[in-house]
């Protein structure tokens, strides 16, 4: 075993998934995580059972596994109607023609109602917006603060006191200001998206300020020195120096308010009905059918899975860009 | 009387921490030829790394000043290269890049890129760490690390070359070894260096004057020791050299008979390291540490 004890990274690799792929080595990893969601469920049912609300009895695994299958079957069954819909517009525009060349042709939108998958992509889109928004001020801010106490020192207070407040409070000024100052013809964003993305972003915003500027602030005093003896320039400092120090903290930033924006954006949405999936949770309740429970139970965990994915998706992005392959992250 | 390569005179400093003013420095006079090699050393504490700082440029001195070539230094820069302590290279950056970054800031203008790969490539080989290019620093021990430090600044061609105690963190076979390669790569380039060090044998080993300086606060500079042993000097045959050993036990001397630290403060760190002994009994240290309190 000696002689092949080296070995290229890419060896390596593959000879890991290839004992991977053992059961002896995946069995017990899946074991401990799935026993739990087993004694979940079993919870679940055990209680769901014994719950009776005025929209009947509170929905159990079966009833929300029953509901998400329509929810997907509503989904397509819309998207035929859609198509049906134009299908229909186009052949009668082209009968319109045919008969008079100089008609009038209307083009009309499909106005059926969003389905619940429509409202989980009108949900990620928003929430993306708000986080990107949020970032493109607060990483620049960030390092400025990091950089100057006397920036610092300039934003600290403002940073102090909005950051606990709550973005829903917010809400109603900013809806109000975008329909003042938002009035186009044609309108690239919807006014609903508008005022959930920037209430987004107004919660995004301060996780990612307040660690980009610890970040930079810890910088190893020694690195700043060099940086000072080779005199390189503040823009290249910046990025030469600072970002890539400042990078684990930054990507702390980037998950607690990804998390937090996407736990707002929910509300937000529910509150000021602008569509997404809070939109979607509210309409239920008002609804208030017999399948309603059932379909807010799974809206409820669709959103826990997303939110799962976005903090993973965060991760890897962590992993590849952190230059420090050692640390530990979860 | 001809100016001197690099000139620093009369220079003070005086920190101001909580309102409260502590003067490290007082009266700091020396002067350096060009290609000549000098040793700080003294207590710690005693402001040697604020001399170095001062002549880097990264503190200011309250007054007095410091010329280099007869132009006075007022920021940091390449032209006064450090060295510092904890090697301090970028963790995210290769050996290869690290260097680079000093050599396409000073060189950007008058080295086209090939002659910088070249440069930085001839630099590590300096050092003996071309085999390691590629690597991070945190997959390099920490003498190459250093090492690589060393080369980083030897490549931004300095006129001073300012080392903060480059060997201080290495264990003894490391250091040894790279005092040897700094000797033979000052010999070779003839490059003008300050060093601050504790090591006496060091200082003796490197240096053509060892500057002894007073403890602070207000230190200045105590005594200046020529080392007039012929160049290129070699540990072992030294080690027996009637004036290899004369010359140690003359900064031995300064540093223990005649600045040594306060008398409390001696007996508190022998009791201290006694403490870390675990092997010593209780009451030898008992005794020890009651001698320090009534010292004090």
């Amino acid at each position: 075993m000696t002689d092949t004890a080296v070995t290229l990274p890419s060896q390596q690799r593959f000879a890991q998934m290839a004992a991977f792929l053992r059961p002896s080595q995946w069995v017990p990893l899946l074991l401990v995580p799935c026993l739990g969601i087993i004694v979940f469920i079993l919870f679940w049912q055990f209680s769901a059972s014994r719950i009776e609300t005025s929209l009947g009895q509170f929905p159990g695994p079966v009833q929300v596994w029953e509901q998400l299958q329509n929810l997907g079957a509503e989904h397509f069954r819309e998207r035929d109607k859609e198509v049906a819909f134009y299908q229909r517009q186009e052949k009668r525009n082209a009968e319109k023609l045919s008969a008079d060349p100089q008609a009038a042709v209307k083009l009309r939108n499909y106005t059926g109602k969003p389905t619940f998958i429509d409202q989980i992509f009108t949900s990620l889109v928003t929430v993306a917006a708000g986080f990107v928004l949020a970032n493109m001020i607060a990483i620049p801010l960030g390092v400025l603060c990091g950089l100057s106490t006397g920036v610092y020192k300039a934003f600290n207070p403002i940073i102090q006191i909005f950051k606990p407040v709550s973005p829903l409070a917010w809400l109603p000024l900013v809806t109000m200001v975008v329909s003042a100052t938002y009035s186009v013809e044609d309108p690239l964003f919807q006014k609903a998206f508008l005022n959930s993305a920037i209430t987004v972003a107004l919660c995004c915003l301060w996780p990612t300020l307040i660690n980009t500027t610890v970040g930079v602030a810890s910088i190893d005093k020694d690195l700043v020195n060099v940086s000072r003896v080779m005199a390189l320039s503040p823009l290249v400092h910046v990025r030469k120096i600072v970002l890539p120090a400042a990078i684990p903290m930054i990507f702390t930033g980037l998950r607690l308010s990804l998390a937090t924006g996407w736990m707002v954006l929910i509300a937000a949405e529910m509150l000021a009905q602008n569509p997404g999936l809070g939109k979607f949770v509210w309409d239920e309740f008002q609804n208030g059918s017999s399948n309603s429970l059932g379909r807010i139970m799974v809206a409820v965990l669709v959103i826990g899975v997303i939110g799962f994915m976005l903090d993973k998706m965060m991760l890897t992005l962590q992993k590849r860009v952190s230059w420090d392959k050692q640390a530990v992250l979860r | 009387m001809s100016i001197k390569y690099l000139d620093i005179t009369g220079v003070g400093i005086e920190f101001d921490t909580n309102g409260k003013k502590y003067r490290a420095l007082q009266n700091v006079n020396l002067k350096l030829d060009k290609g000549e090699f000098v040793s700080l050393i003294g207590h710690s504490g005693c402001g040697k790394s604020t001399v170095l700082n001062i002549v880097a440029g990264l503190h200011q001195a309250t007054e007095g000043g410091v010329a280099l070539e007869g132009k006075e230094v007022l920021d940091p820069g390449p032209d006064r290269a450090v060295v510092f302590q904890n090697h301090s290279l970028m963790p995210w950056l290769s050996v290869y890049d690290n260097v680079a970054l000093a050599v396409d800031q000073v060189f950007r203008k008058t080295k086209s890129r090939a002659e910088r790969r070249q440069w930085i490539e001839h630099n590590l080989q300096l050092v003996n760490m071309e085999h390691a290019m590629d690597k991070l620093p945190g997959e390099i021990s920490g003498g190459m690390q250093q090492r690589v430090g060393i080369a980083r600044c030897l490549a931004m061609e300095p006129k001073v070359l300012l080392l903060d105690e480059p060997f201080g963190a290495l264990d003894a076979l490391t250091r040894a070894q790279l005092q040897d390669s700094l000797m033979s790569i000052q010999t070779a380039l003839g490059n003008t260096v300050i060093m601050i060090t504790h090591d006496v044998d060091e200082a003796v080993l490197l240096s053509d004057r060892i500057v002894m300086m007073t403890n602070g606060p207000a230190a200045t500079i105590g005594d200046i020791l020529e080392v007039n042993l012929p160049r290129p000097r070699d540990r072992l045959e030294l080690a027996e050299d009637a004036g290899f050993v004369h010359l140690r036990q003359q900064v031995l001397e300064f540093l223990y008979a005649k600045h040594d630290k306060h008398e409390s403060q001696a007996v508190q760190s022998v009791a201290d390291s006694c403490a870390q002994l675990s092997a010593i009994p209780g009451p030898e240290k008992s005794v020890l540490s009651s001698s320090g309190t009534q010292a004090a």
